[in-house]
């Protein structure tokens, strides 16, 4: 028997109206692992994460960490648990630097209260070095200043900057050109190596099948199976994302059926 | 610190003058002019005025500017907290009035009158409720601020007609509240709080100078260091100069000054403040990060009902009466111009809380420059909105430059 995930999902089922968004999706990941996540538009993915982070409150199942059952009430529920998200807008404040928003929301203060600018600065100049971000000049500088990469690595950096175990991305190179892909792939394998579980949303197979070391298939809200990177093709993750065999026919209770055809 | 942190990374070092002054023509290039043009505006309309009448630069006109700008000076403190939320609030003007009746009205010596510390405690009370009224109606209920600072505006000018009662106008006897608006520091005095100012604003600066060393990180020059603080030294020394061959520095002028430097203070080396800036900057990211969006939107407002109150008391002692048409007026439009045109964006997240003090400058000279060569007030509100106007339309361009600098 493998050890116990770092963080797993059991049975998660989510309701809108009559979408129904997740049906007894089961996930697990490990500690030093990274599990791609995949899936056609509207298959699930990020309600899945959106259930994971406390964004939405779901129907049914649980969410264990370190194999305690938990329930994680919003975004500073999830950090406090170690559980950082990294959303597809990242929601970065442009007028803000680097630093400010790496350090929003938990600021360190001195004894009079007041902000511990320069304490700030040289950490993120820290975490931003340890994790090998060299395309940034200077952790003062605003974010509105920074290319799509950078963004991306500033919002990275931010969510594993706090001791966090588990880092999920969401989608995080939809919008990069090709060298600010590998910037962001190698990063990711960077988190990995230091013993953080990672889960990446993403469309783009070729890029997962690099980092990855398990695919988890979404269709329709269904869990279609768990994928070991090295027992598996992109043909075959490709089928199962199209024409995976669902266990459950949606539309049973409700008029989706017509989608199916 | 530690001896690792130092040889892991480049030897900390102050820049030199010319890195400082790339720094800076980087920023400005890339649409973060701060207060440049609102500096280069006052420059200008100095010289224009001066030029054409040499009372301009007196010793008496820029006494009575400082004690004419005060109100709204405080009054537009508050008003750049709600903007930096990308909130606005109309009601500034009806609440100073509102202050001002209230603080009055309890003040009128007919035997039920309180100590003038009640009066101003119970003034500020009504206000942070208000401010707390407008913060629940936008994030709770929704609706646009606009809408409600309106209606509120219009409540707030109906509580002044009530209160000022039958004659329409209370006179102000309190000696304390008169004394607000109406008193002259010594020439020694004047001297001393212009010391103390340049000494403290040197030594902010070094402190921080040093901790960022500290840290490993690289500091301003030292040209820069001199250069800042001997522009503070001519601004400080300069106005007691001044006004020492008038009256005096205005006692009010003092409580500007400390007022703004707290709230300058507060929005920016407190997490609050970041977190005002960060929830004007992009609310749902400052959500995400855990902020309680809500709580810093509710806080703002009560600071600017707050702050437009303490301008309503300040214009109150400085009339030393209180009418029904108190907070009417252009003292709303002046109030928010004035935050506008010191750099305040209207696009929430951009500003500073010197912006208030600026851009009643710019407004209070204006406003005496015009009066010192008999224009009519015609005049002056045209000359008032053509500044707005182009105050706002530099906001927008360089907003439009930010957005292009980035995304390379
Ligand atoms: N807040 C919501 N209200 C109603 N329906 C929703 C909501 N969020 C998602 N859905 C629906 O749930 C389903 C799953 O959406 P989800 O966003 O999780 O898909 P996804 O896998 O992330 O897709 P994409 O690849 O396009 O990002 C879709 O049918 C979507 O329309
Ligand atoms: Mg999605």
């Amino acid at each position: 028997m493998e050890s116990t995930p770092l963080l797993e999902t059991r049975g998660i089922s989510k309701r809108f109206g009559s979408v129904q968004a997740l049906f007894e999706v089961d996930l697990k990941l490990h500690a030093g692992e990274v599990v791609g996540l995949v899936g056609d538009n509207g298959a699930g993915k990020s309600t899945l994460v959106k259930s994971i982070a406390g964004n939405h409150t779901v129907d049914e199942g649980t969410v264990l960490f370190e194999g305690k059952p938990v329930t994680i009430s919003g975004p500073k529920a999830a950090s406090d648990l170690g559980i950082e998200v990294v959303y597809q807008d990242l929601a970065l404040c442009d007028n803000l630097t680097v630093t400010q928003n790496m350090f929003l929301g938990r600021e360190e203060t001195n004894r009079f209260g007041l902000l511990s600018e320069a304490t700030m600065q040289r950490q993120a100049a820290e975490t931003m070095k340890s994790l090998a971000v060299t395309t940034l000049s200077s952790v003062s500088q605003n974010v509105a200043r920074l290319s799509g990469g950078q963004r991306q690595s500033v919002a990275v950096a931010k969510a594993v900057m706090w001791n966090s175990k588990a880092v999920i991305l969401d989608e995080p190179t939809a919008a990069l050109g090709v060298a600010q892909t590998r910037q962001v792939l190698d990063l990711v394998k960077r988190l990995a190596e230091r013993g953080l579980g990672v889960i990446v949303i993403s469309h783009n197979l070729h890029d997962l099948f690099e980092i990855v070391d398990t695919f988890l298939v979404l269709r329709l809200g269904q869990s279609i199976g768990s994928y070991t990177k090295t027992e598996t093709s992109q043909q075959e993750i490709v089928e199962a994302i199209t024409a995976g065999q669902l266990s459950h026919v949606p539309g049973q209770d409700s008029d989706e059926i017509r989608n199916e055809s | 610190m530690t001896s690792t942190t130092r040889s892991s990374t480049p030897e900390p070092a102050r820049q030199t003058l010319g890195e400082g002054l790339n720094t800076w023509i980087a920023n400005v290039r890339a649409g973060d002019i701060g207060s440049l043009p609102v500096i280069l505006g006052l420059i200008a309309i100095t010289i224009i005025f001066q030029v054409q009448n040499d009372r301009f630069l007196s010793a008496q006109n820029l006494t009575n500017a400082i004690v004419q700008m005060a109100p709204i000076a405080f009054i537009s403190t508050g008003v750049v907290f709600v903007l930096l939320i990308g909130e606005i609030d109309l009601s500034v003007g009806a609440m100073s009035g509102v202050g001002g009746v209230i603080i009055a009205r309890l003040l009128v010596p007919d035997g039920n009158e309180i100590n003038w510390v009640l009066a101003l405690g119970v003034a500020a009370i009504v206000a942070v409720l208000v401010g707390g009224v407008h913060g629940w109606f936008v994030t709770k209920l929704g609706v646009p601020s606009l809408i409600v600072t309106l209606a509120t505006f219009f409540m707030g000018t109906g509580v002044v007609l009530a209160l000022a009662g039958q004659q329409g106008l209370i006179r102000v006897q309190d000696p304390t509240v008169i004394g607000i608006a109406n008193t002259f520091l010594s020439d020694t005095i004047g001297w001393l709080v212009a010391v103390s100012a340049v000494a403290i604003y040197a030594i902010s600066l070094f402190v921080t100078d040093r901790a960022n060393l500290a840290q490993g990180l690289t500091a301003g020059s030292w040209a820069a260091f001199g250069g800042k603080v001997t522009m503070a030294a001519i601004v400080a020394f300069g106005t007691v100069a001044i006004t020492n061959a008038d009256r005096g520095l205005p006692l009010v002028g003092l409580i500007l000054g400390v007022t703004v430097v707290v709230w300058l203070t507060i929005a920016e080396r407190t997490k609050f403040g970041r977190h005002i800036y960060a929830v004007g900057g992009n609310a749902e990211g400052a959500r995400r990060a855990g902020i309680n969006v809500d709580r810093i939107k509710i806080s703002c407002f009560m600071i600017a009902s707050f702050m437009a109150a303490f301008g309503g008391l300040v214009l109150a002692s400085r009339l030393r009466s209180v009418d029904n048409s108190a907070g009417g007026g252009n003292l709303l439009l002046n109030s928010i111009a004035a935050a506008v045109i010191g750099g305040t964006s209207l696009f929430g997240g951009r500003g500073k809380i010197t912006n208030a003090v600026q851009g009643a400058l710019v407004i209070a000279a204006v406003e005496s420059g015009m009066g010192l060569l008999g224009w009519p007030s015609d005049r002056k509100f045209i000359v008032t909105g053509f500044i707005l106007l182009l105050a706002v339309s530099v906001d927008t361009v360089t907003r439009r430059a930010r957005q292009t600098s980035g995304r390379a």
